[in-house]
């Protein structure tokens, strides 16, 4: 097993992986920015080593700075987490070089699943179904206008190179085919350094369901049951629950099957997971392959009973899977809403801020895997994620009612928060039925939400904001009355305040 | 103690006594005996009858909220017999601040000092977290003062124009 590892992550990531080290009795040491010093991970860590400045790239991204602290701190292995430099095959192959084990893939596996075109040639090779589509960039606008009226429109046109929605545009007919060619092109070369782009044919409205994958390094490679990601928000994932509403023991055996036909074309090992596009015929294409660990991983863990990070760290450290397909079971029903920092009434920007009031719920069936502290300031310079709240129940109707009741319970204060967005989908009847596709939370965003004026609360809410009023000046010798928006932080002299209490007298 | 309480706008008057452990309160025409306990800064346990209720406090740019359950109130209080309130009703014909809202960076200038504008012009851009956010004027008037820069560094709070 590993002396130590080294996380190069930040965040409930980090945080998620440290815990893994603890409970395994191996020391962890972490990095961090400069925007990070107070964050969760720092406070948590057996050894911390700053790298620079906030910007990611002259840190979290900075390939030589971690490396050095690997070797500073005597790590044998590094854990990256997700994003930052999860997915990169250079950082993989720079860790194999300095002879410090990376706990992921190998950068030959990366490379042959990270580019979009690559990885679908290998899959035509292995015989997995694809989106009906090109397997290499179109060339010209003339080569895209025969291809998409080959394969029917509607068409969309992706970014090889790309993630997060970035690059992609949906084509309904030939007349919008160039423009948006050289909109995904220009977006592609702008976000990735790339501009080649394909084409698929575009499935309307399906659901966006996954696979994860373990292999050890012995060439035993297993499926732990798929993933129901369909509720997102500009391509980016909201919700995620465990097993899928729709599929069966047959369908999961199925799509399991081709995830480890996957992974096994690429020389795949460590955790992974094979993303498919399902139409409504429950027909399922092979989307992509990520090769890290993911956020939603945890609803995985809680259905089969296992733990990927220390499998993750085991299968690194050369040990055989302890178990095979057979063994693993699916069990209950698990669900996770990802906590932003953002604001629902502004279109979900970004809110970071100082976290004043923290409540966080607990009890039956409630996971909670966060970063954040009540007094820590969500820094502007990172993905605002501040934790993920997943829950667990016999069925999917328990596991509603208890991720209902664990919202209730909390609270977080200072900042804006997108906890209201979950509550609002829990309570949602086609998210009951079960009823779910990539267009369902744009459809549900776009109903009026109607909030009904409570006047009794109204008046519990108003002697309330009295008597805040009253027992703070009562107990603490100091008024809170509104109007004074000075930041609490800011030192006052003693004499202003207290002749300010004189002339409120 | 007497206060001016406005929650989501409706104004309430509220007088509070304390009877021992307990609190006589009359609000507006209503008379109720209430147990209170402030649990923990911000958190304060209700019990009106026998009904409990938990109500959390929360200060942003936005004012004071208060939170019952998943149901959130805007909330003003005032002493109506102090004198900040007296001089308070005036506020609105002065000059207002443009604040920051969350910490970013300016990005671009809208206006000028002196111009005229309308309320709900932007004025200012500033950049959080990777995406931009164009802050509004709050009133009709003249820009007084522009106090930032494109590429200042501002913080929740910080004062960043005047608008007269």
């Amino acid at each position: 097993m590993f002396k130590k590892i080294l996380i190069a992550n930040r965040g409930e990531i980090a945080v998620r992986v440290l815990r893994a080290c603890r409970e395994m009795g191996i020391p962890a040491a972490v990095v961090y920015s400069d925007a990070d010093r107070a964050s969760l991970h720092v406070r948590k860590a057996d050894e911390a080593y700053p790298i620079g400045p906030a910007a990611a790239s002259e840190s979290y991204l900075n390939i030589p700075k971690i490396l050095d602290v690997a070797r500073r701190s005597g790590a044998d292995a590094i854990h990256p987490g997700y994003g930052f430099l999860s997915e990169n095959a250079k950082f993989a192959q720079a860790c194999s070089d300095a002879g410090i084990k990376f706990i992921g893939p190998t950068a030959e596996a990366m490379e042959a699943l990270g580019s979009k075109t690559r990885a679908r040639q290998a899959m035509e090779k292995a015989h997995v179904r694809l989106v009906p589509g090109t397997s290499r960039g179109v060339e010209s606008n003339e080569e895209a206008e025969k291809v998409a009226a080959k394969i029917g429109y509607p068409v969309m046109l992706k970014a090889a190179a790309g993630g997060g929605g970035k690059g992609m545009r949906l084509v309904h007919s030939a007349g919008e085919l160039k423009s948006a060619l050289e909109a995904a092109r220009s977006e592609a070369a702008r976000s990735f350094g790339d501009d080649e782009v394909y084409i698929e044919k575009a499935i309307v409205n399906p659901r966006h369901i996954e696979m994860q994958v373990l292999a050890d390094e012995h060439g035993n490679t297993v499926y732990l049951g798929e993933r129901e990601c369909s509720l997102q928000r500009r391509h980016q994932k909201v919700l995620e629950e465990a097993p899928s509403a729709i599929v069966d023991p047959d369908m999961r055996r199925r799509m399991g099957e081709t995830a480890v036909r996957v992974a096994k074309a690429a020389n795949y090992t460590n955790a992974g997971t094979v993303e498919f596009l399902v139409d409504h015929d429950k027909n399922f294409y092979f989307l992509e392959m990520n090769t890290r660990l993911q956020v939603e991983h945890p609803v995985t863990e809680l259905v089969t009973g296992l733990d990927l990070v220390h499998l993750q760290i085991r299968i690194a450290a050369g040990e055989k899977l302890p178990f095979e397909q057979e063994d693993i079971q699916i069990r209950g029903h698990a669900i996770e809403c990802r906590i932003y920092a953002e604001d629902p009434d502004n279109n979900y920007f970004p809110s970071p801020g100082k976290i004043n009031l923290l409540l966080e719920p607990s009890g039956p069936g409630i996971r909670l895997d966060g970063g954040t502290y009540e007094g820590w300031s969500v820094p502007i310079d990172y993905d605002p994620l501040l934790a993920k709240l997943i829950g667990y129940g016999a069925d999917r109707e328990q596991t509603i009612s208890r991720l209902s009741r664990a919202l209730d319970e909390y609270f977080i204060g200072g900042i804006k928060t997108n906890v209201s967005l979950f509550r609002r989908i829990l309570r949602d009847e086609a998210f009951h039925a079960a009823k779910l596709d990539t267009g369902f939370l744009d459809r549900m965003l776009k109903q009026a939400e109607i909030k009904t004026p409570d006047t009794q609360a109204a008046e519990i809410a108003a002697i309330a904001a009295g008597l805040f009023a009253a027992l703070n000046q009562t107990d603490q010798g100091m008024s809170v009355i509104t109007g004074d928006r000075r930041p609490p932080d800011n030192p006052e002299s003693c004499w202003k305040k207290a002749g300010r209490q004189e002339a409120l007298r | 103690m007497l206060y001016d309480v406005t929650i989501n706008g409706k104004n309430h008057r509220l007088e509070l006594n304390r009877a021992g452990e307990r609190w006589l309160c009359r609000l507006d025409a209503r008379e109720l005996e209430i147990d209170a306990l402030l649990v923990r800064p911000h958190v304060l346990s209700l019990r009106i009858g026998n009904l409990a209720y938990e109500i959390k406090s929360e200060r942003s740019e936005n004012g004071l909220q208060l939170w019952i359950g998943s149901a959130c109130f805007s909330a003003e209080v005032s002493d109506p017999r102090s004198l900040r309130s007296r001089s308070r009703a005036k506020e609105d014909q002065g000059p207002r601040k443009i604040t920051a809202s969350m910490p970013g960076k300016v990005v671009r200038l809208l206006v000028q000092a002196g111009d005229s504008i309308e309320a709900g012009m932007g004025i200012i851009v500033v950049e959080a977290m990777k995406m931009q956010n164009e802050i509004k004027s709050p009133k009709k008037g003249k820009v007084e003062k522009i106090l930032v820069s494109p590429g200042t560094a501002v913080n929740a709070g910080d004062v960043m124009a005047i608008i007269d």
